[in-house]
């Protein structure tokens, strides 16, 4: 839903990130605004799940240059468990496992610490047990998933549904997903993709990263735009992914190379598809 | 502040460092035959005791120090150790009121109140401040049911008989080094006798506390669980912050007839040392249990997040038929710390059973080592054992180790092994923080998590206790 009047949640300008002094952000520019649906696309190593970890804070990549604003505060001088706390959500491309620590306890403490920052009481282990079976609903998931721990011995599916699942429950402004649809079969993708549609709001904004249409032929979204080489090669409306699905990547490198040799800015000049 | 490493977060200042300012009678530094009679005859013991006491000075002079353990320590010098030191108070008071306060405040000071408005509930605590029994609680009520528990110096004179009949018959005193050293010079401890059939109807519970810097501690701890009898008793242990080191050499003996059985937690606090390895405890401990009758049961839980040296084998003799035995240990190293523990479990009984449990977590420089022994001998039919020994390191700089010694001399039994060995990793910190967990959070989260087959074993009115120690051990200087 696009609404030029609706407040900027997130503003991306000139976002320039390492890792191990490896460049791979270079010069990223993105606004999201309340209501909307971005999709960002592009193949293998262009720089896409960079870029979500680096809006997480994930300590591994260091920011080099730019800034980014969330409701209009410096995103980057926040902690990644404060990152959370107000609101930006990273739905993990590969949800780790965590042997030990029971999912139920997990979620209920993620859930207080988010409600904690927005002054709601925190719930204890029955309220929320209420909360929590009423959100399964989301991701049509089976409660015995509650009593295991934490992604452990879960399959792609299970894990991406409790992705969605904890979306749910921490009701976030910004949800980033990371590749969310990788390694699901039609079945689960649909599920996934239906708890998605549900949570999306004229209030909160979805950042979904992904290679493939068929994501997108579920979440319908306002903006796509096509990385490379660490930076948002193209931006369009969701045709654009339509017409990425047509023709491939292969531009990709043709654009590339022109801008190597002529230096222009990326994300300026229209290029000539198909 | 986002640059805080795991490694930050394990050096947490170190709670009971505080020394107790108290008179002190104290027995000038050294051992020798005088000295071991000296300490018999402040504790007016029996003859039997005292030559128990010179038969292991003598077996101990011949001994030499273990150097087969993972630990390097510089020489102990034997001779620049107190081996007595007593607050001085003339007797042991009948009634808490005419205890020093300055002995009260501190055991609250420990979380271990022993006045009659304040103390735990349905857990009786015989505390032993240096080397000697200070109070013990609820002893009235465990009499009625014919239970024993009173420090080991007051079971001497009260209950010699069971004194001679029990002590040094699981632990001989030329058992080892330490062992002999502690049956030469040991000063208290607890003495606990459950009478045939009595389910002990209070958890029992032993608090040690070092205070003297210069005085070693050499408790010995009996329990006797007859036939049908059961009880679940738990130590803890915490020392004040000294540069120098003290030893600390203990001997705990259970003994367990038909039926009956016994189970044994300990959450070990000594001071550690600082961040460069200076000063801390010395923690040399022989404990061994034995199931003597038929169908009997001992099982260790151990909690061991102190003490600069760890060297302690909790063990079990399976005598019994269908005996069973159980360790289920969490060994925490930070900084310099060293840990060379485990268990041993000698089946002698045919179907007798043993279960280990141990998780090492090493963190900072230390070195953290699982070391137990399975032996199944020509008589124990059908024996299984079965054993799982996990290590988390923290950090790149800690180090694990398992040694696991399997000895079997019986084909029909089952012996099954499993070790594992993980690393809390960024990405598994980063995915809690990505929920909004905070890093201390979300490393006690998962180090909890670890332990818990282990703290599932503890009494539950110490199960969040161990949690929360864990937790504080991990806690730090965030932000």
């Amino acid at each position: 839903m696009i609404r030029p009047d609706a407040p900027v949640l997130l503003d991306i300008r000139d976002l320039q990130a390492a890792v191990e002094d490896q460049p791979i952000l270079k010069g990223v520019n993105l606004t999201i605004r309340a209501g909307e649906i971005h999709a960002v696309m592009g193949r293998n190593g262009s720089g896409k799940s960079t870029l979500s970890k680096v809006l997480a804070g994930h300590p591994a990549y260091t920011v080099t240059g730019g800034r980014v604003l969330y409701k209009g505060e410096n995103l980057l001088e926040f902690d990644p468990e404060q990152r959370a706390c107000i609101g930006l959500f990273l739905g993990f491309q590969y949800p780790v496992e965590i042997p030990g620590v029971s999912n139920l306890e997990f979620l209920r403490v993620a859930t207080n610490a988010r409600r904690a920052e927005q002054g709601f009481e925190e719930l204890d282990t029955f309220a929320f047990e209420d909360l929590v079976r009423e959100r399964l609903a989301v991701v049509q998931m089976d409660p015995a998933f509650l009593e295991r721990s934490v992604n452990e011995g879960f399959s792609g599916g299970e894990k991406k549904r409790n992705e969605i699942l904890q979306m749910a429950l921490l009701e976030p402004l910004v949800a980033i997903l990371d590749e969310t649809d990788s390694g699901l079969d039609i079945d689960a993708l649909r599920i996934v993709a239906g708890g998605v549609n549900q949570l999306a709001s004229p209030d909160n904004a979805t950042l979904l990263i992904t290679h493939y249409q068929r994501l997108l032929d579920l979440i319908t979204p306002d903006h796509v735009h096509v990385m490379a080489a660490g930076r948002i090669l193209r931006s369009g409306g969701k045709e654009l992914a339509l017409e990425l699905e047509r023709t491939g990547y292969d531009w990709v490198d043709q654009e590339l190379d022109r801008l190597a040799a002529g230096g222009q800015e990326a994300g300026r000049t229209p290029v000539e598809v198909g | 502040m986002s640059t805080a490493t795991v490694g930050d977060l394990v050096s947490q200042p170190y709670k009971y460092g505080f020394v107790t300012e108290i008179e002190t009678e104290k027995i000038a530094k050294g051992l020798s035959e005088d000295v071991v009679r000296l300490i018999s005859a402040k504790k007016e013991e029996p003859a039997f005791l005292l030559e128990f006491r010179l038969r292991a000075f003598r077996q101990w002079q011949q001994m030499q120090e273990p150097d087969w353990a993972a630990l390097g320590f510089p020489a102990i010098d034997y001779q620049d150790i107190i081996y007595y030191a007593a607050p001085k108070q003339q007797q042991k008071k009948t009634s808490l009121d005419e205890v020093d306060p300055k002995l009260l405040e501190t055991f609250d000071k420990l979380g271990i109140p022993l006045s009659e408005q304040k103390r735990l509930s349905n857990v009786a605590v015989d505390a032993v401040f240096d080397s000697v029994s200070i109070a013990t609680t609820f002893k009235e009520q465990l009499a009625e049911h014919g239970v024993i528990f009173c420090s080991i110096s007051e079971a001497v004179k009260e209950h010699p008989e069971l004194i001679e009949r029990y002590l040094g018959t699981v632990v001989p005193s030329n058992d080892n080094y330490f062992a002999a050293l502690n049956s030469a010079v040991f000063s208290d401890g607890s003495f606990v006798f459950i009478p045939k059939g009595v389910e002990c109807p209070m958890e029992l519970s032993t608090y040690f506390r070092i205070n003297s810097g210069d005085t070693g501690q050499f408790e010995r701890t009996l329990i006797v669980a007859e036939e049908g009898a059961s009880v679940s008793y738990l130590e803890g242990c915490t020392a004040p912050m000294f540069d120098t080191n003290q030893l600390h050499a203990a001997v705990v003996e259970l003994v367990v007839l038909d039926d009956a059985s016994i189970k044994y937690s300990t959450v070990q606090n000594w001071y550690a040392g600082d961040e460069n390895g200076v000063g801390g405890i010395y923690n040399f401990v022989t404990k061994r249990g034995q199931c003597r009758g038929d169908r009997s049961k001992i099982s260790w839980t151990q909690v061991e997040t102190g003490s600069a040296i760890t060297w302690k084998y909790p063990s079990c003799v399976l005598q019994g038929a269908d005996s069973v035995g159980e360790f289920y240990s969490v060994a925490l190293t930070n900084n310099k710390q060293q840990a060379d523990t485990g268990t041993k479990m000698i089946h002698v009984g045919p179907r007798s059973r043993s279960t280990i449990v141990s998780k090492g977590i090493s963190a900072g420089h230390s070195s953290n080592s699982y070391r137990g022994l399975v032996q199944i001998g020509p008589k124990a039919v059908g024996a299984r054992n079965y054993s799982q020994c996990d290590s988390m390191l923290i950090g790149d700089q800690a180090a694990a180790n398992t040694y696991p010694y399997i000895r079997c001399q019986q084909p029909d039994a089952a012996i099954e092994h499993e070790a594992s060995t993980c690393r809390i990793s960024e990405d598994q910190l980063f995915y809690l923080q990505s929920r909004g967990i905070g890093f201390e959070e979300a490393v006690s989260m998962m180090v909890s998590g670890f332990c818990r087959d282990v703290f599932n074993q503890l009494p539950m009115e110490f199960a969040a206790e161990a949690d929360k120690l864990l937790a504080l051990k991990l806690e730090g200087s965030v932000g």
